[in-house]
């Protein structure tokens, strides 16, 4: 058990140092989101106007590109375990006594802390939309984007456990993001779409991370139209944590196999 | 108890045997080589004692620990020094080793004391704070060294500790390999493809097509070569060769312009020759055997440096360019 819970701390560690000493992928990681902020912000905020009473339309997105941020970021975990196969740090690691899991779990909670630093960066873009924060959101907000993370950071090493190079690891990111962004509920409400394009919302767990990011900022979404109704049942944010954090231990698990597994 | 047990370990890939039933014992204290050409198999045995590969048949145990059902200890009493750099280039050098240090779980004051020493040992003290990828293929080389003996390892393993390095860095790495053997009895378990190097072995192993064909010291090794190479150049090299068929009973090869055989007690014979050959003589060379003549004798083939150098510069270009990117 020791030797699980050192895999996680010296592997997160390590992720972090190497973040700090990395600072360009600071920014890179910033980029889109903003682009996608201003772009979309800019360019229907006029035309929609207020989405339900209180809210317009760059409030609406602002938790969404939130979203954005942590998703670039946690997938990252991926990309360094590539890294450190290609490189060959990762036979430096699985010889020493770390437990597997323990190794999985570190660079899953490594990415996730980087990942939640960033989101927690984008707040500072709140004032200058009009978005009110407050402490206690700030507070609600660290656990609830540190779900979102590890779980995504375990989708991007369940990938990473298989690839050999970056840049199949890449590709294959590349081509993920687009859809798990653009049918996660960010640029509308999932609840007034297409049949088809809401089953695929609702199947993309991406969804309720979004959603309980917006419940943070929004309050409860219970009762209008901008929630997300699964079965009948508007989704809390408990109800979407739950869920992210369940999706998040099932590729956790994958990962761990597939991990033991490749020699 | 044997530093390592190996008992009919065999991996095989798709049709491939990379490592073909071998079984052998490494004693404590000593440096144990495993000498071979490229693909022969020997960083597979290594992988395999390491725990990074699984064995498709056999049993070996390192320090008395199963390499399958009990790798954790197997992992926390072995280092390694692999033949690819498994730094973190991104980090320093004290970063590194601060990483292993966490990672084997070596306590505090431990920790900063050895961390110096090691770094002191391999000359690196005064670039501890300095960036992996600024460092030389050397210096790399130096830093894995250091890591691999942090958590203080009952048997190192180093797979070709040596390659792509230029000599002066290869002599400090085999005064290092010794001087550790000298004062810890640490064994130490090598792997190479220079001829020269295996000589600093207690012991060889010679595996070629993932069998061993040969195991003993480098000096028995050479006398079943069958004494001294004898190297001749006559004025008439064909009546030569009948004569020393004839009235010597050795076995000559004629190659590239001159006579070659191997005779027992090379210098006594040399002076009954040149006292008693009837053609006229040009040149005569002696010389010892060498572990090249070894491999040469017992698989028919020379372990060609020149092939395997040109494979390590193409290795070591394109990890060159990968990281160029």
């Amino acid at each position: 058990m020791t030797s699980i819970f050192r895999g996680i701390w010296v592997v997160a560690y390590r992720e972090l140092v190497r973040f700090v000493s990395e600072r360009s992928r600071l920014i890179s990681s910033f980029a889109m989101p903003l682009i996608f902020l201003i772009v979309f912000g800019a360019g229907f905020s006029r035309m929609i106007g207020t989405l339900v009473p209180g809210v317009d339309y760059v409030q609406f997105i602002y938790p969404g590109i939130i979203a954005m941020t942590v998703l670039m970021n946690s997938l990252m975990s991926g990309v360094s375990v590539v890294w450190d196969r290609e490189f060959g740090f990762l036979k430096e690691i699985l010889v020493s006594p770390l437990d597997r899991r323990g190794i999985l779990l570190g660079k899953a909670s490594g990415s996730a802390t980087v990942a939640v630093l960033q989101g927690m960066m984008m707040l500072l873009l709140a004032p200058l939309l009009g978005i009110p924060i407050s402490f206690k959101m700030i507070i609600t907000l660290i656990p609830v984007l540190f779900v979102i993370s590890v779980s995504i950071s375990s989708l991007g090493l369940l990938i990473a456990t298989r690839m050999r190079s970056q840049q199949g690891f890449q590709m294959i990111i590349q081509l993920m993001i687009m859809p798990l962004i653009f049918l996660a509920g960010v640029f509308y409400p999932v609840n007034n779409v297409p049949l088809v394009m809401e089953i695929i919302s609702k199947v993309n767990p991406l969804t309720y991370g979004v959603d309980a990011i917006r419940q943070v900022f929004l309050g409860s979404t219970e009762t209008s139209v901008i929630g997300v109704t699964v079965f009948g049942h508007t989704m809390s944010i408990l109800d979407n944590i739950l869920l992210v954090a369940a999706f998040g231990f099932i590729l956790l698990s994958l990962a761990a196999v597939s991990f033991n597994r490749s020699d | 108890m044997p530093a390592v047990s190996v008992e009919k370990l065999s991996r095989i890939f798709g049709t491939l045997k990379a490592v073909d039933s071998v079984s052998f014992e490494v004693n404590r204290g000593e440096i144990f080589g495993f000498l071979g050409p490229n693909g022969a198999g020997k960083t597979t045995t290594i992988n395999m004692l390491c725990t990074l590969l699984k064995p498709s048949s056999g049993k070996a145990t390192v320090n008395g620990y199963d390499i399958i059902k009990q790798q954790a200890q197997v992992r926390r009493s072995i280092g390694l020094v692999f033949q690819d750099s498994s730094l973190d280039e991104y980090l320093s050098a004290e970063q590194n080793l601060l990483f292993h240090a966490y990672a084997y779980g070596i306590p505090g004051k431990e920790r900063k004391k050895r961390i110096n020493e090691l770094l002191e040992l391999v000359g690196l003290k005064d670039r501890r704070k300095s960036k992996v990828r600024t460092f030389s293929g050397g210096m790399k080389r130096r830093l894995e060294l250091a890591r691999g003996l942090l958590h203080e390892p009952e048997v190192l393993f180093l797979d070709e500790p040596t390659l792509g390095l230029d000599p002066q860095t290869r002599h400090h790495i085999w005064q290092y390999i010794r001087q550790l053997q000298n004062k810890n009895n640490l064994t130490i378990f090598l792997t190479t493809h220079y001829m020269d190097e295996a000589e600093n072995c207690n012991r060889i192993t010679i595996i070629d097509n993932g069998q061993i064909i040969a195991l003993d010291t480098p000096a028995k090794l050479k006398d079943c070569v069958g004494g001294d190479l004898v190297t001749l150049k006559a004025e008439d090299n064909r009546t030569a060769i009948t004569e020393l068929k004839q009235k010597y009973r050795v076995e000559p090869l004629f190659e590239n312009g001159s006579i070659s055989f191997y005779v027992p007690k090379g210098e006594e014979f040399i002076a009954q020759l040149v006292f008693r050959f009837e053609s006229r003589l040009l040149s005569i060379n002696i010389r010892r055997p060498t572990l090249d003549d070894v491999f040469l004798k017992l698989t028919g083939r020379a372990i060609r440096d020149e092939e395997a150098s040109f494979q390590d510069q193409l290795k070591q270009a394109s990890r060159q360019r990968m990281r160029g990117r």
